[in-house]
């Protein structure tokens, strides 16, 4: 770089520069969090999805699926499983509960987690909340 | 070596090459486990292993980076560091905490290392990269609070250089946004908002500065170049990451129930987040062309431009990729994800950390450089590492666009594990590729132990 552009004018760049984008995304911050509401389904977190959510994150799920596309890559996306299952928590629990304790001969398997029938709605009812959050319409299709 | 204290990186440097090896085994693990589903099942299942490789990885780069900053604050600041005891007592503090959380991954199933460290009281636990019990968070926290403190009385009592400012500035950053990984609100959206701020201004924030500040200091050591026209290119360098990288967080926020405005600032700005890398490659290239000494150290060079290189791949080229909000629309959460994951790291951060080893360690070891017998081994573990992981990207790439085709864009959608099945081969690649890894990772260690006796 050239004698015309000094250090104190790099530096300048850099304070004013990095000061002036993080106030921007403090202020795109602030108008989110009054947008939020709208999309969120915060008026289904009920106790049940709340504990779901607990039992979701004890159970470290994120280890292996994705959800809303977050996550691991190694298990189905679950952000829209509820809607994949035909809209059934029922099927959620199904599924959860029969999982062979020692796995499948040469494929990935589930862990069985022993959950109560309380804990299996639960984890069921907080994957139905998620389902309905507006994410813009992803994902693509129903496969997730 | 300058001065003594500038010793006690060898601990933190020592520590990080362990761990490093702890991870590459962890990856080998699970890249298995993704064509032999039942591999270790249900012992270690994937989720415990994959978090005791992603964890790892975090807590060795934490490592490098507060072994680099013992190591390159005292000799910036003209002055002994503040307290190398304190050093000392945190290094084992941070190493006992992460072995024992670690174990804890291994020995007891996650729910249950959730109930005995009490997560209740604080729920922070089951996030991704954030997996640690809060009591390890808060050591965490104790540990970064102790280090800047001596790292930056340090800098305080001595010579203020513009390495040292950016290095603090990435250091404070680095604990602040942490703090942001204790708030873990019931509601998802919100949630997931939030834990981007650690993880995004981390990675694509704050860490950038630190790993600007790291690879300026060994620019200017091997090259000679004049500290002046170093820190303009430094300075130019994080202005430009900051101002891409801090709205770039948008590309984040588009699927996740947050406003779809963010799909315009996401994809503008992170758009712009590879300017910063390519000229971090063209400073690395340009200071190297200019230099005014030969140093002996040609591996550390070599790491150096590596760096600038593979970050600029890794970070730059592959994450604008699938960073456009209409293509990732299709790509959010695959293969394509994880190979840009895979470049990323090793590129800026993996390679920066081993690039300050590659200059420190025989300094504190007493001599200038390595043997040449030496220095052609550690040349040799960063072709095949760095070759590998290329490889590794490749495959994960090829296997992320087949992925997001037949299960996202064909008329005939399959099923997430259908698609796995038809992704096997670019797996076993994968797999093959990785080790590739551990064979230059295992020569990179025995680099350590040869050709003592015809030292340079």
């Amino acid at each position: 770089m050239d004698e015309m552009f000094t250090k104190s004018m790099a530096r300048n760049i850099f304070y004013g520069g990095s000061l002036f984008f993080f106030l921007l995304f403090l202020a795109l911050t602030f108008d989110t969090m009054g947008v939020v509401p709208q999309r969120d389904n915060h008026e289904n977190i009920t106790p049940t999805v709340a504990a779901g959510k607990m039992l979701w994150e004890k159970n470290n799920c994120i280890g292996c699926h994705t959800l809303l596309g977050e996550g691991a890559y190694f298990a189905p996306e679950l952000g829209n499983v509820y809607v994949r299952f035909g809209n059934s928590t029922e099927a959620i629990k199904g599924f959860i509960k029969s999982r062979p304790k020692d796995g499948i001969p040469g494929r990935r398997s589930m862990p069985q987690f022993n959950f109560s029938d309380e804990e299996l709605e639960q984890i069921a009812q907080f994957l139905k909340y998620t389902s309905e959050i507006n994410t813009a319409g992803w994902p693509p299709n129903k496969m997730g | 070596m300058e001065y003594q204290s500038q010793a006690v990186a060898k601990y933190y440097f020592t520590a990080a090459i362990g761990l490093f090896v702890g991870q590459i085994l962890f990856g080998l693990i699970i890249g298995l486990q993704y064509v032999v589903g039942d591999f270790l099942f249900p012992e270690i299942p994937f989720n415990v292993a994959r978090m005791v490789h992603t964890n790892l990885l975090i807590v060795w780069l934490l490592f490098g980076f507060m072994g680099a900053s013992y190591y390159l604050i005292p000799e910036e600041a003209e002055r002994e560091l503040y307290s190398p005891g304190l050093a000392i007592l945190m290094f084992w503090i941070f190493l006992v905490a992460g072995a024992l959380t670690i174990l804890g991954y291994l020995l007891v199933p996650y729910s249950t290392l959730a109930d005995l460290t009490m997560n209740d009281l604080l729920p922070t636990m089951g996030r991704e990269f954030l997996e640690q019990p809060t009591i390890t968070k808060l050591g965490i926290v104790v540990v970064a609070l102790a280090f800047i403190f001596n790292v930056g009385m340090t800098v305080l009592q001595g010579r203020k250089t513009v390495i040292n400012l950016v290095l603090m500035i990435g250091l404070i950053g680095l604990a602040v946004f942490f703090l942001f990984s204790f708030y873990n609100p019931t509601n998802l959206v919100q949630d997931k908002f939030w834990w981007w701020w650690t993880v995004h201004l981390w990675v694509e924030g704050v860490w950038e500065l630190i790993l600007g500040a790291i690879l300026a200091f060994v620019l200017i050591k091997t090259t000679g170049v004049d500290r002046e026209v170093i820190e303009k290119w430094l300075y130019i360098i994080i202005a430009m990451t900051l101002i891409t990288g801090i709205i770039g967080t948008g590309h984040h926020y588009y699927w996740i129930g947050t406003p779809e405005y963010w799909q315009w600032w996401g994809s503008i700005f992170s758009a712009m987040e590879p300017i910063p890398f390519f000229m971090m490659t063209v400073f690395a290239f340009t200071m190297v062309n200019k230099r005014k000494r030969e140093h002996p150290n040609k591996a550390a060079v070599l790491w150096a431009l590596g760096t600038g290189v593979m970050a600029f791949l890794g970070a730059g080229v592959w994450g604008f990729l699938h960073t456009l909000a209409p293509v990732n629309y299709f790509t959010h959460g695959t293969q394509i994800t994880a190979a840009h994951g895979h470049m990323a790291f090793y590129g800026a951060y993996a390679m920066v950390v081993l690039a300050i080893i590659s200059y420190a360690m025989p300094i504190i070891r007493g001599r200038a450089a390595n043997s040449n017998k030496a220095q052609v081994m550690e040349m040799w573990s960063f072709w095949l590492m760095t070759v590998s992981i290329t490889f590794i990207t490749l495959f994960l790439t090829a296997a992320g666009i087949l992925q997001t085709w037949l299960q996202r864009i064909s008329e005939t959608p399959m099923t997430f594990m259908a698609t796995q099945d038809q992704l096997a081969l670019f797996y076993w690649m994968r797999e093959i590729a990785g080790v590739v890894f551990l064979i230059g990772l295992i020569i990179y260690i025995m680099s350590f132990f040869v050709g003592d006796d015809e030292a340079a």
